[in-house]
């Protein structure tokens, strides 16, 4: 059996290198996905908790977190195939203005 | 604990080995079946010293060998990596799918009662759309790794077209978890086994025939087999999404068509056909109208009927997908995707309701 | 036994998710998510939460990364030219340095190192999960197909070339 706290860690170091992620690189995509990487650490933390207390809601938001990042993966590319056909770039130091 | 290890390997080898050898007789089946209809011989010239077998050497031997020694090329401006983990990503799911697939009832043996199916997983039907879902990275990789226009055109088209009737097979299914009330195929088939009125075996077609069309045409559509076979057209895209695909390489594409064809002939036995029940039949023997009929050795004769007769049905679902393939023509993409999203999903949708309905006036079979 | 299989998933899944932000190609990347979350789905089958190990495949690495992959093909998205570490780096890696630091010591001091207990059977099946959904949260759920269907409309009209 494998104690709780270390699946919290496992937790904790993708959920850091998610924050690493969308610091460090440009590329608008990846940064998604890097939130995707934190999302799912906090999936992680939250199905490890279920299993800590014996109940299932932790997977059940779970359940909501993934309709959610769902959702929200659906809308942001969509903005991002606008931002790609008005300014024909992905580059986050390049879309810094709002007009030209 | 080793024995039990040896046990899962054994079932996991018999399941990819059961795959193969009824996707090599596919191909047979192809050719043969295709020729008939045409109204023509087939292939027949290669043979053996003298021995064609009715053109199974050249589908079972010959085929194989020549994809396996022909050059393998990869374009200039590709990438090489995943050039080469496309066909990869084709074949792994769509034979991982077969683990849940139950192929008998139990096999008691030695004092162990052995499950024959690969895994028992209480997600079964969960597992299965999660293995389609995970097929339409092969399609689409290889059409962005074969740097050509066309391969990416086909690439997307056929995965655009794999995630559109995922979600109509994905509905026809929940009408039979609603029936049923498990995910479990196992439970499932063993639930099929019950007789309607003391005669009818409660098979799945007679509580969800229009899931069934449904299922059937969804799964057609997934393995993109003529009519939707658009992503690969060989009239209008050369071999679409695995142009640039030679040798060992299209020897996996063609390998997980088949595979795919073989797991919706599968499920469609598995969810609507009974799987591995055989009517009447039951541990000890047959069961007919208040009549037992004790069968000889019937710890391994019933497993032994009950493996033949998913097996016949199997392929008889096999057979029908090419059949329906060498019948009718190809959709248009438009009209694809129409079927998919405008006609296949609310019909799902009305299905689930109307399932639900009848669960609530006349109860579930469970 | 146990801790061996965790050990071995956990160094996976840490060189994944590196790979995913590290990576210079997207294409790689989005393939690299794909292995993370599918790692991430067996940590989920050794807590015993079986929907969600098959929910985490069907929607996330099926569907979700399949939509990063198309947008990523759609849009031709080029690899990245190696830029020299600049300020934004090391911003970067010490902001993410800095937080597992806080999340670790946080987890040291307060987590639970003990094993967890048993849990009665049917655990994680599909019918307990069924159960805590449509009773307990039944309205979050019913508020979640509404989100679904404002983004699938939302999604539609932002994609198309002439609002």
């Amino acid at each position: 059996m494998v104690p709780t706290a270390w699946y919290l860690v496992l937790s904790a170091v993708l959920f850091a290198i998610g924050v690493a992620g969308v610091l460090l690189r440009r590329n608008l995509i990846v940064v998604f996905m890097a939130i995707e990487i934190m999302l799912n650490a906090v999936n992680l933390s939250f199905v490890a908790f279920a299993r800590q207390l014996g109940t299932e809601d932790g997977q059940v938001i779970v359940f909501f977190v993934m309709a959610v990042a769902a959702a929200e993966a659906a809308v942001g590319l969509a903005i991002f195939i606008q931002l790609f056909r008005a300014r024909e770039t992905l580059n986050a130091d390049e879309v810094t203005t709002l007009r030209w | 604990m080793a024995v039990d290890v040896a046990i899962a390997c054994a079932k996991a080898v018999f399941m990819i080995l059961l795959v193969l050898q009824v996707m090599g007789l596919g191909v047979f089946f192809e050719r043969k079946v295709s020729a008939v209809i045409q109204d023509r011989i087939g292939a027949n010239r290669a043979s053996i010293f003298g021995f064609a077998g009715l053109g199974i050497v050249n589908t079972l031997v010959a085929d194989p060998v020549k994809f396996l020694l022909k050059e393998d090329v990869t374009p200039a401006g590709a990438d090489r990596f995943l050039h080469f983990l496309a066909p990869i990503l084709a074949v792994v799911p769509a034979v991982a799918a077969f683990a849940v697939i139950p192929f008998g009832d139990v096999l008691e043996v030695g004092g162990r009662a052995i499950q024959l199916q690969a895994a028992q997983l209480n997600v079964g039907v969960l597992y299965v759309l999660a293995m389609t879902a995970l097929g339409v990275y092969g399609v689409v990789l290889a059409g962005w790794a074969s740097n050509n226009r066309w391969s990416l055109l086909g690439g997307i088209r056929g995965s655009a077209q794999m995630i559109s009737y995922e979600i109509a097979m994905g509905l026809a299914l929940i009408g039979i978890v609603l029936t049923y009330g498990t995910l479990d195929l196992q439970s499932m088939v063993r639930q099929q086994g019950a007789l309607l009125w003391g005669w009818l075996p409660a098979w799945g077609i007679l509580y969800q025939p229009f899931a069934f069309v449904l299922f059937l045409v969804a799964g057609v559509a997934e393995s993109k087999r003529i009519p939707f076979d658009l992503p690969e057209s060989e009239s209008e895209l050369v071999s679409g999404y695995f142009t640039e695909y030679s040798g060992a390489k299209h020897l996996m594409f063609m390998m997980a068509d088949f595979v795919e064809v073989v797991l919706v002939a599968a499920l469609v036995t598995t969810f609507f056909f009974g799987g591995w029940q055989v009517p009447f039949l039951l541990r000890d023997g047959f069961h007919v109208a208040g009549q037992v009929y004790e069968l000889p050795a019937a710890w391994i004769v019933v497993p032994a009927l009950q493996v033949t007769s998913f097996m016949v049905k199997m392929i008889f679902f096999t057979w029908l997908q090419i059949v329906i393939r060498w019948t009718l023509p190809r959709f248009r993409y438009d009209q694809l995707m129409r079927l998919g999203w405008q006609g296949l999903l609310p019909l799902g949708l009305v299905n689930v309701m109307a399932t639900a309905l009848a669960i609530l006036l006349w109860g579930t079979t469970a | 036994m146990s801790v061996l299989v965790f050990l071995v998933l956990a160094a996976l899944t840490v060189a994944a998710a590196l790979t995913v932000i590290l990576h210079r190609n997207p294409v790689y990347s989005a393939l690299a998510l794909v292995s993370t979350l599918a790692l991430l789905s067996c940590f989920f089958v050794l807590l015993e939460a079986y929907m969600v190990w098959a929910l985490q495949i069907v929607v996330y690495a099926g569907a979700i990364v399949v939509l990063f992959v198309f947008v990523i093909m759609l849009l031709n998205v080029q690899s990245d030219e190696r830029a020299l570490p600049g300020p934004g780096t090391v911003v970067g890696v010490a902001g993410g340095a800095g937080l597992l630091a806080l999340l670790i010591a946080t987890v040291a001091v307060r987590g639970v190192t003990a094993n967890p207990p048993a849990v009665g059977a049917g655990f994680g099946t599909p019918e307990h999960l069924a159960r805590r959904l449509f009773t307990d949260y039944l309205v979050p759920f019913e508020v979640t197909s509404l989100l679904l269907l404002v983004a699938i409309v939302g999604a539609v009209v932002l994609g198309k070339r002439r609002i």
